[in-house]
């Protein structure tokens, strides 16, 4: 990437241990073949470089923040895929089988739809299923955490995503 | 990080592999594609920007209309859609 952005191998690290850590803390595995992941972090980081966000390393970002947010790591899809496929797309994150090396991570088909998330009308919150409550209730979109309170959190407690992420869900 | 560009080898018919310079998996397509030792071509189209950009994701989405990456095409006739290594080694081996 000479010439193209400042990046050097220890941003690269630093990074990398930070994402470890945050996955280690609250359930999430970090691909186990360490140079794997650290090519989708540098990935990262050319992505912060030129669009301002971590867009998805293995996706084509538009550059336009707002049609690009539910593919700025860690995306949307992430827990589905991990779910289904043992790995997220572009596999920086995996199962806890795929990390314990009980399970190779593959390629994964792509779930987001054709029209990305952000530029659809948003949902229309069901009418009280449960009659009045006495809070909204938002999740986050990422990782699925929900609470009970007047507005979403500035950043998800459980996945690190930001207050942007999160959709009001009752 | 160069656009495009073309790789000398073995000549196994027309192949175009469309990849984003971010992604693993279009490296590792690249260097399987390299370990074959098959001439071909590649473009990197977050590299690319503007009209370029929408001629070359227009022809990529005949093949693939969802955009995805790594696409390979072969002989302008079939695609395969993300790294698939048997695939590839079956189409190219």
């Amino acid at each position: 990437m000479a010439g193209v952005t400042p990046l050097d191998a220890q941003a690269v690290e630093i990074l990398h241990q930070r994402l470890k850590r945050e996955a280690d803390s609250s359930g999430y595995y970090l691909n186990p073949d360490h140079e794997f992941a650290r090519e989708l972090v540098r990935g990262l980081l050319v992505n912060e470089h030129r669009y301002g966000y971590w867009a998805c390393p293995c996706r084509l970002a538009a550059g336009d923040r707002a049609r690009d947010l539910d593919i700025i790591c860690p995306c949307d899809y992430r827990d589905a895929d991990i779910g289904e496929f043992g790995a997220c797309y572009c596999a920086l994150y995996v199962s806890q089988e795929v990390a314990n090396g009980r399970k190779q991570a593959t390629a994964v088909p792509e779930r987001r739809p054709a029209l990305p998330s952000g530029t659809k009308a948003e949902k229309t919150v069901a009418s009280k299923p449960w009659g009045a409550l006495p809070l909204p209730v938002w999740r986050c979109k990422v990782c699925g955490y929900l609470c009970g309170r007047e507005r979403p959190p500035d950043v998800c407690p459980i996945c690190k995503a930001k207050k942007e992420r999160f959709e009001r869900f009752i | 990080m160069k656009a495009s560009g073309h790789v000398t080898g073995e000549e196994k018919g027309r192949i175009m592999l469309f990849a984003l310079s971010t992604c693993v998996w279009c490296r590792k397509t690249r260097a399987l594609l390299d370990q074959l030792g098959v001439a071909y071509e590649y473009v990197y189209v977050d590299v690319l920007a503007g009209a370029e950009r929408d001629r070359v994701l227009a022809e990529m989405a005949r093949w693939n209309p969802q955009e995805s990456f790594p696409t390979l095409v072969i002989d302008d006739e079939r695609a395969i859609l993300g790294f698939k290594e048997g695939e590839i080694r079956e189409a190219l081996g």
